[in-house]
């Protein structure tokens, strides 16, 4: 996993277009990062087709158990949940996978249902996550940063203590002990109440642990360019804190704050894969990649492929990610050093 | 020095004082969430409930509650679990302690000897070929969820070619080193591939992007123009300098697994290291044996932060200046 | 002596030389057709503003220019032996052994991580065979020499604990430390104050006399020229625009160009006037024009200027300029009526 060091891109006060629309250019003519852009497209709408799937090739709901269900292959009908021949043949192993694109295309888990269906639904939910997860982790460490930076003092004093505390814990055990407590009972607030099985407290778990790992760098920026002349002359000039905010130091931030999104996104889809692994991310009714990955251990040794697959698509996913995140991170911000830490 | 080495001791505290109140209150204090039903168990009764609130002092206030449970470990160390009752917290700790220091210490020989060379060779031939295509493998290794990977490897070793090619590679479980050095190996082997390939694949994008950065420095030309080699500006001075601001990395990494950070790779396998063992109290909710846990791995996490720090003074001449 | 003589055995004899850059946006000529020479215990200066292909040219002819787009042509010969084309090993043992380098900036010029006594050990047993002890040794009396006090301790001392000034000191000893014969200095007075650039400039001027060697020292300003070059070769656009012998040249300067040096140097003895600035901004290496490259600048300039001039002149001062002698007397005596020099 790996952190970024940031340094403030050297622009002032922005025409908004040329220092954009360069970056932009550059990131376009990245063949790779397009690739991986291209992949990743491809991934969201295939998943967005999940139900176009489900409905209407396949002809089956990946939600509901299956356990008596006849499905036709070539000429025959056969069962998806087959009595065992091997060992003592005791019990029903699923349907395995036909390749047969309309029906049970990578066979069936333990509950009869469709795994590729499942799959496609479960990436819908993993995806989500992922890209809200970053989406909301780098919003409010941004401003966290942003106000820690540039108000100093008090402000930074206590924002920069509680990103401490929270930084201080293992990450793996913070969302761990969180999701523990809190997904399987919900949360209740008294104003608040988010339900047990809301994919609201993974997606709000997983973005604030990885708040200071954002705010951080953030912070950094604003320090140094606080001490910028233009903005000593923004300042002197008598505009508003506000103003300076928005029209100086965010355009300046902003592209260092990009840079972290793609690969934000994948730490993200990893962390909630591993507690879903762990039965402790996103909870039944629900299915994401990790949920399935997670019913297919029992089935690891006799049907692997409930297991493989989901994997393959979360790696695949990520690398995807992580070149385009190289690729924003050379067009947007060579310099940002990349730094590594849990 | 001592000043900063006071500083750097009571900071440590104060992040582990304060790392332990946030366990104890969200495991026992979050709102909305009743520490006795965790315990007792999903579906017991009212009856069972008061029973257990009783037993452990449920019914008192949230800071004795807190300063009763920190007693009992360090103080009278004889914590107790709640869910095995009266199986003591510390010594599965120190029995669970070798078993993850065996797992870290193969992968950091492997993560290191892999990462560094990968690294080292894309950074020399950058532009080339066979830069991207080690990237590319360092990516990969960094989008694989470490779970998963371990399962994969379990499936191959342990599924339909266990009984031909894989047959020398045990199923799981922990021999230990002075019991039979070999079996210990083997029986960490794959473990150790498995929980390498993520850290390999960090280093090996970190340094290659140093090294790059560090060729572009202005002392690298003064060595060029002194006359030295291709190979010796590389590995003497650029690496070198490379190396440094791996260290402090290299440092936090090994603190957070000594910690039990490789709970999953413990648990794929079937290691009862402290990771495995921080994950059954998860599991059972057994706060006692998780406070334990965490404290020790905080422990270690804040030791190693520490202990980064006073290396890096040593290591960073020009850091000995300000410490 | 012209240009056009072929190269002479001179320490360094550069003939033609041009260092271009594929780029996206074009092919950009950092220099184009430079030829000089350099003899024997001579200071050679080479002015110009930045941006003006001087520090390339150095660097290119050593092979210290990494970038796989660039392309170095004409000729180059280092005590005869052509230098240009030499393969990177071959080159190494004529950089450091044979060229010393000291570079602009002081401050980043040494590895951090190795003590000062180290780094000149390490070049010193790059070239000569010396065991460690006595390169220890040669490094202490280097360092001595170039006036580091308690060389004896400091030779285990790391980069940051010296001053700037400090610093440039132990550069030029290690560059030194191989009795080289010719060093190149790239600006090495440009990012020290003004007193430690007089003190610095002094050190190399003794230097020079006692170790015999030849010194190309880069710089933009006039004033290090007058204070320690024995001739000048000005730059403009990668192109030279005047060579000569120091006196010459700052005396009877012939190449609007160096007139604008000359005049935006401050001088104590004329009244107080306003620093004469050049107008206009140096020209982007991209748009080069193919007449003479100071043309849109100069306010001299002619129609025939939108020819490229070629160097051309009596004896060893030559100048790229179409201005005849004549115009020039002419422009000059006008120029001192009204008190522009």
């Amino acid at each position: 996993m790996e952190a970024i060091t940031l340094n403030a891109v050297e622009t002032t006060a922005l025409d908004s277009d040329s220092p954009w629309r360069s970056s932009l250019q550059q990131l376009r003519r990245n063949r790779a990062a397009m690739i991986a852009l291209g992949v990743l497209l491809f991934m969201v709408i295939v998943t967005l087709l999940a139900p176009i799937y489900a409905h209407d090739i396949a002809h089956d709901n990946p939600f509901a158990s299956n356990l008596q269900g006849r499905v036709k292959i070539g000429n025959h009908f056969r069962s998806v949940m087959q009595s065992n021949t091997q060992g003592l043949g005791l019990g029903v192993t699923p349907i395995g996978p036909t390749w047969n694109f309309s029906k049970y295309f990578l066979g069936a888990d333990q509950l009869g249902r469709d795994v590729f269906a499942r799959i496609l639904y479960g990436g819908r939910v993993t995806l989500l996550i992922g890209f809200s997860s970053g989406l909301i982790c780098i919003t409010v460490a941004t401003v966290l940063g942003m106000l820690a930076g540039y108000f100093g003092r008090a402000t930074d004093w206590i924002i920069s203590r509680a990103l401490d505390i929270v930084w201080a814990f293992p990450i793996y055990l913070l969302a761990i002990s969180l999701s523990v407590i809190l997904v399987t009972s919900g949360l209740d607030l008294g104003i608040i109440h988010i339900g047990a099985g809301s994919l609201l407290l993974p997606i709000l778990i997983i973005a604030s642990v990885y708040v200071p790992y954002v705010a951080r760098p953030v912070r950094g920026i604003v320090f140094s360019l606080k001490e910028r002349d233009f903005i000593q002359a923004a300042i002197a000039s008598g505009a508003s804190d506000w103003h300076i905010l928005r029209k100086e130091i965010w355009p300046n931030v902003a592209p260092s704050v990009i840079v972290f999104f793609p690969l934000m996104v994948a730490l993200n889809i990893l962390t909630e894969s591993a507690l879903s692994i762990l039965g402790i991310g996103v909870q039944p009714p629900q299915a994401s990649w990790g949920t399935i990955i997670n019913d297919g251990l029992q089935l690891l040794y006799t049907r692997p492929w409930v297991a493989i697959a989901p994997g393959i698509c979360i790696v695949i996913v990520c690398v995807a990610l992580n070149i385009l995140g190289d690729g924003v991170r050379d067009a947007f911000d060579p310099r940002a050093k990349l730094r590594g830490s849990i | 020095m001592l000043r900063f080495i006071a500083k750097r001791l009571a900071s440590a505290i104060l992040v582990m004082f304060t790392i332990s109140v946030l366990v104890f209150l969200i495991f026992f204090a979050t709102p909305g969430v009743n520490p006795a039903s965790r315990i007792a168990g999903r579906s017991a009764s009212p009856a069972v409930l008061r029973q257990v609130a009783k037993e452990f002092g449920l019914n008192r206030p949230l800071p004795i509650r807190y300063g009763l449970m920190m007693f009992h470990l360090f103080i009278k160390q004889d914590l107790t679990s709640y869910v095995n009752i009266g199986d003591k917290i510390i010594p599965q700790i120190t029995a669970a302690a070798p078993i993850t220091l065996s797992l870290i210490f193969g992968a950091v020989v492997i993560w290191l000897f892999v990462g560094i060379s990968g690294g080292v060779i894309a950074a020399k031939n950058k532009g080339k070929f066979i830069d991207p295509l080690v990237m590319f493998f360092g990516i990969a290794a960094i989008s694989i969820p470490v779970y998963w990977l371990g399962q994969m490897v379990l499936l191959v070793t342990q599924g339909g070619l266990h009984r031909s090619i894989f047959a020398w590679i045990p199923n799981g479980g922990y021999v230990s080193l002075t019991q039979n050095p070999w079996q210990w190996a083997l029986h960490l082997l794959f473990p150790w591939l498995t929980l390498a390939s993520l850290y390999a694949g960090i280093y090996a994008r970190v340094l290659r992007g140093e090294l790059i950065n560090n060729m572009n420095e202005d002392y690298i030309r003064t060595a060029r123009a002194k006359g030295l080699s291709e190979r010796r500006i590389l590995y003497r001075h650029a690496l070198r300098c490379s190396l440094i601001s791996i260290v402090s990395l290299f440092g936090l990494d090994v603190g957070v697994l000594v910690g039990g950070a490789a709970l999953l790779t413990e648990v794929v396998f079937g290691l009862q290291g402290v990771g495995w063992l921080t994950y059954q109290g998860l599991q059972n909710l057994d706060l006692p044996l998780i406070m334990g846990c965490v404290m020790y791995g905080a422990f270690f996490v804040v030791l190693a932060s520490a202990v980064v720090d006073v290396l890096y003074a040593y290591i960073d001449p020009r850091v000995r200046v300000v410490a | 002596m012209s240009l056009d003589d072929p190269p002479t055995n001179a320490v360094l004899s550069v003939r033609d030389l041009s260092v271009s850059f594929a780029t996206r946006q074009g092919v950009v000529r950092a220099v184009d057709g430079l030829s000089f020479d350099v003899g024997a215990k001579e200071v050679l200066g080479i002015v110009g503003e930045s941006g003006s292909g001087k520090s390339v040219a150095m660097y290119s002819m050593l092979g210290l220019v990494r970038d796989a787009n660039v392309s170095i042509t004409g000729s180059v010969r280092f005590e005869g032996r052509e230098i240009l084309g030499l393969s990177d090993t071959e080159m190494q043992s004529v950089r450091g052994g044979e060229v010393g380098m000291i570079f602009q900036d002081p401050m980043t010029a040494l590895t951090p991580v190795y003590t000062v006594g180290w780094q000149i050990v390490e070049q010193l047993r790059a070239h000569n065979d010396m065991t460690k002890k006595a390169a220890y040794e040669r490094a202490t009396e280097l360092l001595a020499e170039v006036g580091i006090p308690d060389p004896k301790s400091r030779v285990n001392h790391y980069p940051h604990e010296f001053s700037g000034g400090m610093r440039q000191r132990v550069v030029i000893a290690m560059a030194l430390s191989c009795n080289p014969k010719l060093l190149i200095a790239d600006e090495p007075t440009t990012a020290l104050d003004v007193t430690t650039q007089a003190q610095i400039l002094d050190l190399m001027g003794r230097l020079q006399a006692s170790h015999g060697s030849s010194i190309v020292i880069i710089t933009h300003d006039m004033g290090v020229i007058a204070e320690i070059a024995h001739r000048v070769v000005v730059m403009y656009a990668g192109r030279p625009a005047e060579i000569g012998p120091e006196l010459d040249v700052v005396r009877s300067a012939r190449h609007p160009y160096t007139w604008g040096l000359l005049g935006a140097v401050p001088r104590a003895d004329v009244k107080t006037r306003r620093l004469v600035t050049i107008p206009g901004n140096a020209v982007s290496p991209l748009e080069v024009p193919t007449g003479c490259a100071f043309a849109p600048r100069c306010q001299y300039r002619m129609e025939i200027c939108a020819e490229r001039p070629t160097l051309r002149g009596a004896h060893d001062h030559l100048d790229a300029c179409w201005l005849s002698d004549e115009q020039r007397l002419e422009i000059r005596s006008t120029a001192t009526v009204r008190g522009e020099s």
